[in-house]
């Protein structure tokens, strides 16, 4: 993968954000998006064989479907060649790279254009609530609470408080949400660099969950943002990458990857668990051969901070109940062990839900190959490899793609 | 009969004006509320909106529409639990449209007076005219067989004579809102010797329903908040007469105008004020209240002067503010009236000379907005008035002088037995006027 291109995360806590005003829309998120990637490579859109876009609700957000016939309105040079879009909920932006990394190992293509966008801002939240609902069960949304999916991850939440300890975990959870802006702050484009708060961890920890008007365990900052934006990134064979005249070295190598759903029709066995981003982990390094004291940086899918413990205990860096320390320890901030979400991940840069899967990809490009500025972590040579972990819905779309520079 | 009782036939006069929509608002919401609840399901609850204005009435629903909305964006949680048995109703765009549709389908607009005749209560908010109450709550107490209690939400006239004139004895008593009243939390409540104390319960239940802060005040025109405003107001029309002896008259509203805001750190200029209230309100509000003080004359021949030219402020159906001693532009405050040339003289011309007049404002100045969320707002307003009193600057003088003015007021309230004591004038002012601090204060002494 190479020409990683991401627009600003576009939403409350960016300066220039008014709700009240026109924004730019889906359209204009892709064109930048999308030029971005391809003035990056020779030939331009004309060098891409296929294009592919990862999209969850643009049907409802933007009354708009039928979304691979944008991608000519990127580049005309587009036109009369494959696109394909798909969904996955959340999880679809690395559904748009698992597919592109399919169409280039079957050699069906050699330059893919990956895409994601969502643009949700067209809707206050508690409509949008209603619309990124469908990313459950609709038979289980009259049950479920006004922000559903703000209710689901409570109720993890709560399981993990009941089974373990509350204050601990707690911790651990307003550690995640002071990591997420500290990285946030080292990004132009992610939501929530112009934050400013003195201290992030005491806002997050003194801030207790309201369920009578929120939900019952988290709170605000326990919750990734509603966020406009998009990102692109080519997928490339070698052979593509010398038509593209891309440098192995600016480009990153897909050592593995593993997508596995679970039913969404039954409800999690054990909420202090995420079932399929375990098995998804587990598949990627069984495919790879690689294991979690290799890997230098990880973008996981922290949609809410008990999200990002969890996902740390199936990585295996901590036992169960246990992640919450390791990460109250620091030991997921960019100087810690496993540097995590290094420009702010979901909570920080932001989550354009259908674009955050290629957001990963990039960030993790941008990390490997040196070229993450002021957001850059030390990569060292005895841990080369990047990870990225998308998910769709709760725990049920799951994407894990392990990453290492081209040499 | 029971609170929820009380409020199954309910009827608003006045419904279309600036107060009584927020009542109307207020009320629709409170009793869908109540209808939703377990035991109140099947029961019939009825809001009649009354008024002369056909043209009003018109306007009601699409307010009403988009406010219902909003409260209901805000409350979706707990309307979700309400309408848990409508397996119909999944996500909350369904919901809210129904709670929306729910609000609406209890109010009756009407012109017919006839209507209030059959409810347990009737909330007057009709012209500050105490002969048109007085005749309109008779007629509906003479047809209406069922003993119903009257809320009025008069801002000066006083409750015993409205109690009396209509032979309402003990069922009456003032529920007066500030404006707007979906958005101020203070509700002033003025009972006379003979309300019954059950309608006082009722009102306290009723304001908590609503989400509302209940002062008392005696039955003395003007109440606590008309009382302090009226006064208030006319010591501003003072100080600007006293300053056409060196400026002219647009030049003395501007220069008191912003000590009023940015020296005393008040959300708006006295001037501005009294443009937002009505001129010609004040002026009725003050007619009827000067009977009543037999130590002070609380006319203004300034009043009478812009009222007799046309100039009366207040408000646009659209809440706009309407042009009075000053000019509006997008909400702003651009220029002056002035009553020789019978023009608005924009600020530009001499805003520069009067800001030179009155000197620098305070150091370390601070603006309402901001002063409202501070932590040691006491002790950042002591300091900032401390400087203020030191300051021999023509703003400062000017600026001192008015707070101690303000806090004269307020006492007198205390002492003339309208209010029951300072934290009470103090409430008013920082809840129905939203002043950054109560007038009594030591900030001037």
């Amino acid at each position: 993968m190479t020409a990683g291109y991401n627009t600003i995360s576009m939403g409350t806590g960016r300066k220039e954000f008014n709700p009240r005003k026109e924004r730019p829309g889906l359209e204009d998120y892709l064109r930048e998006a999308g030029q971005g990637v391809l003035k990056q490579i020779d030939g331009g859109a004309k060098s891409v064989d296929e294009s592919v876009l990862g999209n969850f609700m643009a049907s409802h957000f933007n009354r708009q479907g039928n979304l691979p016939g944008f991608f000519p309105m990127i580049d005309k040079d587009l036109e009369f060649k494959p696109a394909t879009s798909v969904e996955g909920a959340c999880g679809s932006g690395s559904l748009s790279l698992v597919s592109g990394i399919k169409s280039v190992l079957a050699e069906s293509a050699e330059v893919v254009l990956s895409m994601g966008v969502e643009v949700q801002n067209t809707v206050k939240a508690v409509y949008g609530a209603d619309i990124l609902a469908y990313a459950g069960w609709f038979k289980n949304r009259k049950n479920g609470h006004a922000y559903f999916f703000p209710g689901q991850f409570s109720d993890r939440a709560g399981a993990y408080f009941e089974k373990y300890d509350r204050d601990r975990a707690r911790k651990g959870m307003a550690q995640w949400y002071a990591n997420a802006i500290e990285n946030a702050r080292l990004d132009p484009t992610a939501q929530e660099y112009h934050n400013t708060h003195p201290d992030p961890y005491g806002l997050s920890l003194k801030s207790e969950p309201n369920g009578k008007v929120f939900v019952d365990n988290l709170n605000y900052m326990d919750c990734s943002k509603v966020s406009d934006a998009a990102s692109g990134i080519i997928i490339a064979s070698e052979d593509g990458l010398k038509r593209i005249g891309i440098d192995k070295k600016d480009a990153v190598e897909v050592v593995g990857f593993a997508q596995v759903i679970r039913n969404i029709t039954e409800d999690p066995t054990e909420l202090t668990e995420l079932k399929a981003i375990k098995t998804a982990i587990e598949k990627v390094f069984e495919n790879t051969g690689l294991n979690i004291n290799q890997i230098a940086t990880v973008e996981l899918h922290d949609c809410f901070s008990i999200a990002g413990i969890l996902t740390v205990e199936a990585l295996g860096l901590a036992k169960p109940g246990e992640g919450c320390d390791f990460v109250a320890a620091g030991n997921t901030k960019r100087d810690g062990i496993v540097p995590m979400n290094t420009t702010g991940g979901l909570i920080g840069w932001g989550h354009p839900t259908g674009g955050t899967g290629v957001h990963q990809a990039v960030t993790i490009w941008q990390q490997l190959t040196g070229k993450a500025g002021n957001a850059q972590i030390q990569i060292s040579a005895n841990r080369p490899y990047g990870m990225t972990i998308n998910m769709g819905g709760d725990d049920v779309t799951v994407t894990a793609i392990v990453y290492k520079q081209g040499e | 009969m029971t609170y929820d009782e009380r409020l199954q036939n309910v009827s608003i006069l006045g419904a279309a004006g600036k107060m009584g929509s927020g009542i109307l608002l207020l009320t629709s919401v409170e009793m869908t509320n109540l209808s939703l609840k377990p035991e109140n399901k099947g029961k019939t609850f009825v809001l009649n909106a009354i008024d002369l204005s056909d043209q009003g009435l018109a306007g009601l629903f699409p307010y009403i529409k988009e406010q219902v909305r909003k409260i209901a964006e805000k409350q979706i949680v707990r309307l979700r639990f309400a309408y848990e048995d409508r397996t119909d109703l999944i996500e909350n765009s369904e919901i809210i449209d129904q709670y929306i549709f729910d609000v609406m389908n209890i109010i009756r607009p009407t012109t017919a007076m006839e209507v209030a005749y059959r409810s347990g209560l009737i909330f007057e908010a009709v012209s500050e005219n105490p002969d048109l109450k007085v005749k309109i709550l008779s007629q509906i107490d003479q047809n209406n067989p069922n003993k119903a209690w009257y809320f009025t939400n008069t801002s000066s006239v006083p409750i015993h004579l409205i109690e009396e004139k209509a032979n309402l004895k003990g069922r009456v008593l003032g529920f007066h809102f500030y404006n707007p009243p979906a958005v101020q939390k203070l509700v002033e409540l003025i009972t006379t010797e003979n309300t019954e104390p059950i309608l006082v319960d009722f009102a306290y239940g009723y304001a908590k329903g609503l989400g509302k802060i209940i002062v008392p005040s005696n039955d003395i025109a003007g109440f606590i908040g008309n009382g302090h405003f009226m006064r208030d107001g006319m010591h501003g029309l003072g100080e600007a007469e006293a300053l056409t002896a060196n400026y002219s008259w647009p030049e003395a509203v501007y220069m008191i105008n912003k000590v009023t805001q940015d020296y005393l750190v008040r959300p708006m200029g006295i001037f501005q004020l009294m443009d937002y209230v009505g001129i010609d309100v004040m002026q009725f509000i003050l007619n009827v209240m000067n009977p009543y003080m037999p130590d002070e004359n609380l006319h203004s021949k300034i009043l009478d002067q812009f009222i007799e030219m046309g100039i009366k402020g207040g408000q646009m159906s659209s809440g706009a503010q309407k042009d009075g001693f000053l000019k509006y532009e997008k909400g702003k405050a651009v220029a002056a009236f002035d009553p020789n040339t019978k023009t608005y003289i924009s600020f530009a011309e001499f805003s520069e000379k009067c800001d030179l007049a009155l000197g620098q404002t305070p150091d370390g100045s601070v603006a309402w907005k901001s002063v409202l969320r501070l932590k040691n707002k006491d002790e950042v307003l002591a300091n900032f008035f401390s400087t203020m009193k030191a300051m021999n600057s023509l703003g400062a003088l000017l600026g001192t002088k008015y707070g101690s003015r303000s806090k004269a007021i307020g006492q007198k309230l205390v002492n003339d037995g309208v209010a029951a004591n300072e934290n009470d004038v103090n409430t008013v002012m920082l809840t129905g006027f939203f002043h950054a601090f109560g007038p009594i204060n030591n900030y001037f002494d």
